[in-house]
């Protein structure tokens, strides 16, 4: 049961944290590609992958010689300060207090950028360089969350299948609808994903400090309940008084 | 050069987003463990104390971006 659990909850984030990025980079690169040429669009994608390659092959050996322990610590602190600034975001967009996350206008806004560079002699430098940028900043958040949820307890593996899952399932609808993936209910997804995220953060950081938690692994999903319980609760307060202040402002 | 810089802003802003958050999360980690390892508080208690902690943070976060909001 436990084994389940923890297997289940680490391709599930992995897949939903990863499946949020990837649409995030598809949207930047569609953009190049349509805007500007393939050719830019897939060399920016390229050479961003070999970079992610290099530093997937420096980092998994490394990890290997750090002690159970300190990774588990490192890794609940970093996916603390990670998944809390994701969930503290998604509960001021779900309270109104910061703008939803919208794909079409970001698609958008860079098709314009690259519209405009278009008479530039280098224009199809500056378009590889926003593929290449959109992939890789967003591709390191996957691999950052591929190693920490997956490396403290040997589940690297199911981690990245979840994240591989992510890829492919973006893609193949990507190139099904050829534009943004806009109906992706992505803020929904990121509150999820921060919940999980600093779920598994308590449950590292506490384990690397020395709690034997009760239930061992479901003390993740007891985490998750609580933390969505706060969010909930969270969100309604803001909601009602960002309600109260847009209702202030239009008297 | 340009672009390294950008590309390391971001990988900073991965972890912190809102300062005082990230700050005040070191902060409780920092504390919690030293009082379990040093000071020999129950692991469980101190594991208690970081899910407090952790809701304590957030709801500090969100409770002053949106007094900061309704200030504007």
């Amino acid at each position: 049961m436990d084994n389940l659990t923890t297997i289940t909850s680490t391709i599930l984030t992995s897949f939903l944290a990863s499946f949020v990025e990837i649409v995030e980079a598809f949207t930047i690169v569609l953009a190049v590609g349509l805007t500007n040429t393939w050719r830019s669009a897939f060399t920016g994608t390229a050479l961003a992958l070999v970079i992610l390659a290099i530093l997937i092959l420096v980092l998994g050996p490394l990890l290997q010689l750090v002690p159970l322990t300190a990774l588990q610590f490192v890794v609940g602190v970093l996916l603390g300060l990670f998944g809390m600034r994701w969930l503290r975001k998604a509960i001021l967009r779900a309270s109104g207090y910061i703008p939803l996350h919208d794909e079409e206008k970001a698609f958008r806004e860079e098709t314009e950028t690259l519209a405009n560079q278009r008479g530039l002699g280098r224009a199809d430098y500056l378009a590889m360089i926003a593929a290449f940028k959109a992939v890789l900043l967003e591709g390191v958040e996957v691999v950052f969350i591929v190693i920490a949820v997956g490396s403290t307890k040997g589940l690297t593996l199911y981690a990245s299948v979840g994240a591989l899952l992510a890829c492919v399932l973006v893609l193949g609808a990507g190139l099904l609808v050829h534009r943004p993936l806009a109906r992706v209910p992505e803020n929904s997804l990121k509150l999820v994903v921060g919940l999980m995220l600093t779920s598994f953060s308590i449950f590292w950081t506490g384990e690397g400090m020395g709690v034997s938690w009760p239930g061992e692994d479901f003390a993740i999903v007891v985490f998750f309940v609580i933390l969505s319980a706060f969010s909930a609760l969270a969100i309604n307060l803001l909601k009602s008084s960002h309600s109260v202040i847009a209702k202030e402002q239009t008297l | 050069m340009k672009i390294f810089r950008i590309i390391w802003e971001e990988l900073i802003g991965m972890f912190i987003d809102d300062g005082a958050l990230a700050l005040f999360a070191l902060a409780l980690i920092a504390l919690v463990t030293v009082a379990v390892k040093a000071l020999g508080l129950d692991p469980l208690i101190g594991g208690g104390l970081l899910v407090v902690g952790y809701l304590a943070i957030l709801a500090e976060s969100v409770h002053r971006f949106a007094a900061k909001k309704r200030l504007s």
